[in-house]
């Protein structure tokens, strides 16, 4: 009996990992197939941000810096995709720029797609000035002029024959800059667009990358920060509640994702309690 | 869906049930997928940085006669150096010059947004009068503690022991919270790729039928 209570605990602590994933994919597979409304928190800093956008004005320009590639557009597309219709269904104007090689797909694909359900027209009520490599220096030049990085935008035509760009200059003209990132790109924001140029900066960023930007939040150099799916799903309810977004029309892919985060967090949960009960036991044991 | 949505999409659905198969044990359809993965992405980046960076950089402002822009031209083809054992010494003139001009640029800035800034926000108005003040207390304590965890001049003892007990607690609360976080970003990757999967299988039967 001993030894089989000493076998009992020792397969807990010691549980092949395969185990871990078999039942998760099982778990995640059938919450996929039968999914359930998960009630959504709105934290105060995804509130900060969705509040500051809709206190724009039409015309009002807002800078979106999208610094991400296709690895973790699970996480940040859902809020690209939100924040780029919230935008547009206010007639708020929009400048794009993306700082990752391999994100300037990430930025077409979304701008292309949401500028035909709103009917905006490129120039006018947005300017995608594309990639440009080295983030820090590009950012810098950025708040000089945006001619400087980009001289042209991301489809060839020179900055000062569109019309959205003729009274606009550097971060000035912009009413904030939400910087969607996956990576360091937010650190160069910070410290340069922010630091140097003390434009207005909320962030959007990857769950890894939540915890590493709250004292940003506290200390004020960023006034809003949209932390991975959970708060992309946030930023999606708040708009959909606005009638910004439609939970039948549009993708709303963080929202649909948080069943599925529900409940492997709970099943996770479980495997770390059952080590800690297997860890204990067997001290305790012994 | 149309049909080269379908074909296009269950390249992708098959690449990543090919990644997740690694859960199990390495595998050749998890070594392709992978291999596919950096080699596009390799092949990606040096396009757009050729198209966004070499020609618009260097190409064309040679060929509008602003020749000084040769000079940086040579300092990258500098860098190419080091493929060479006995010339790799050249690209440390490029290196120096990068990491110097980088360092000249960013540690000013770096001290004062990431260390000044950091420790003024530390600096706030405490009280039990509200919550807000009652926090503005506990990272006070936290910044203070964790300090002094990383005091090495004074054995941990006494006060002091104590002090740097709470700074360790506070850490593993910041590691915890991270750790979390990490766990909600990988199964965010997951979900979206099962939901991803899940539409593609009720598309892929609504085109067959």
């Amino acid at each position: 009996m001993e030894n089989e209570r000493k076998d009992l605990y020792d397969w807990m602590m010691n549980l092949d990992r395969r185990w871990v994933y078999l039942v998760i994919g099982v778990v995640v597979v059938v919450t996929a197939i039968v999914p359930f409304r998960v009630p959504m928190y709105i934290t105060p800093e995804v509130r900060s941000v969705y509040d500051f956008i809709e206190s724009l004005e039409p015309g009002d320009v807002l800078m979106i810096g999208v610094d991400y590639a296709p690895e973790v557009m699970a996480e940040l597309h859902p809020m690209n995709y939100a924040i780029t219709r919230q935008c547009f269904k206010k007639d708020v104007r929009l400048l794009l720029c993306c700082l990752h090689q391999n994100g300037p797909g990430m930025v077409e694909q979304v701008i292309a797609q949401v500028s035909e359900e709103f009917n905006k027209v490129n120039g006018e009520d947005y300017v995608y000035l594309g990639y440009k490599p080295y983030p820090g220096i590009t950012i810098l030049a950025m708040g000089q002029n945006f001619r400087i990085p980009f001289p042209e935008d991301y489809y060839g035509t020179p900055l000062d024959s569109l019309p959205m760009m003729r009274n606009m200059t550097n971060f000035d003209d912009v009413k904030a800059i939400i910087n969607i990132s996956g990576g360091s790109g937010t650190e160069y924001w910070i410290n340069y667009a922010n630091g140097r140029y003390n434009a207005k900066l909320g962030i959007g960023v990857t769950g890894v990358m939540t915890s590493d930007y709250y004292p940003f939040l506290q200390s004020g150099q960023i006034f809003g920060l949209i932390g991975g799916m959970k708060g992309a799903a946030e930023y999606e309810d708040l708009a959909e509640k606005a009638g910004y977004i439609s939970r039948e029309k549009d993708q709303l892919s963080a929202f649909k994702s948080m069943p599925i985060q529900t409940t492997t967090h709970i099943v996770v949960i479980l495997f770390i309690v059952l080590g800690n009960i297997g860890y204990f036991m067997s001290k305790k044991r012994k | 869906m149309g049909t080269h949505d379908i074909i296009f999409n269950g390249i992708a659905a098959f690449l990543t049930i090919s990644i997740y198969t690694f859960l199990y044990k390495d595998n050749p359809f998890y070594k392709f997928a992978e291999h596919l993965v950096v080699g596009v992405s390799a092949g990606y980046f040096a396009v757009i940085l050729y198209y966004n960076g070499f020609i618009p950089k260097l190409i064309e402002p040679l060929k509008q006669g602003q020749f000084w822009y040769i000079f940086p031209g040579i300092l990258g083809i500098m860098i190419w150096t080091r493929f060479s054992r006995k010339w790799s010494w050249i690209s440390r003139f490029s290196l120096a010059f990068y990491i110097g001009s980088g360092a000249g640029i960013a540690i000013p800035l770096y001290i004062q947004n990431f260390v000044i800034r950091q420790l003024s926000a530390t600096m706030l108005p405490v009280g039990f009068s509200s919550w807000q003040l009652f926090t503005n207390i506990l990272i006070i304590i936290g910044v203070f503690c964790g300090l002094t965890y990383f005091y090495f001049s004074k054995e941990h003892k006494g006060a002091f022991g104590v002090s740097a007990k709470v700074g360790i607690w506070t850490l593993m609360v910041g590691f915890g919270a991270g750790f979390g976080l990490t766990v909600m970003g990988r199964v965010s990757l997951l979900a979206e790729r099962v939901v991803f999967i899940r539409d593609y299988l009720n598309d892929l039967f609504k085109y067959l039928s």
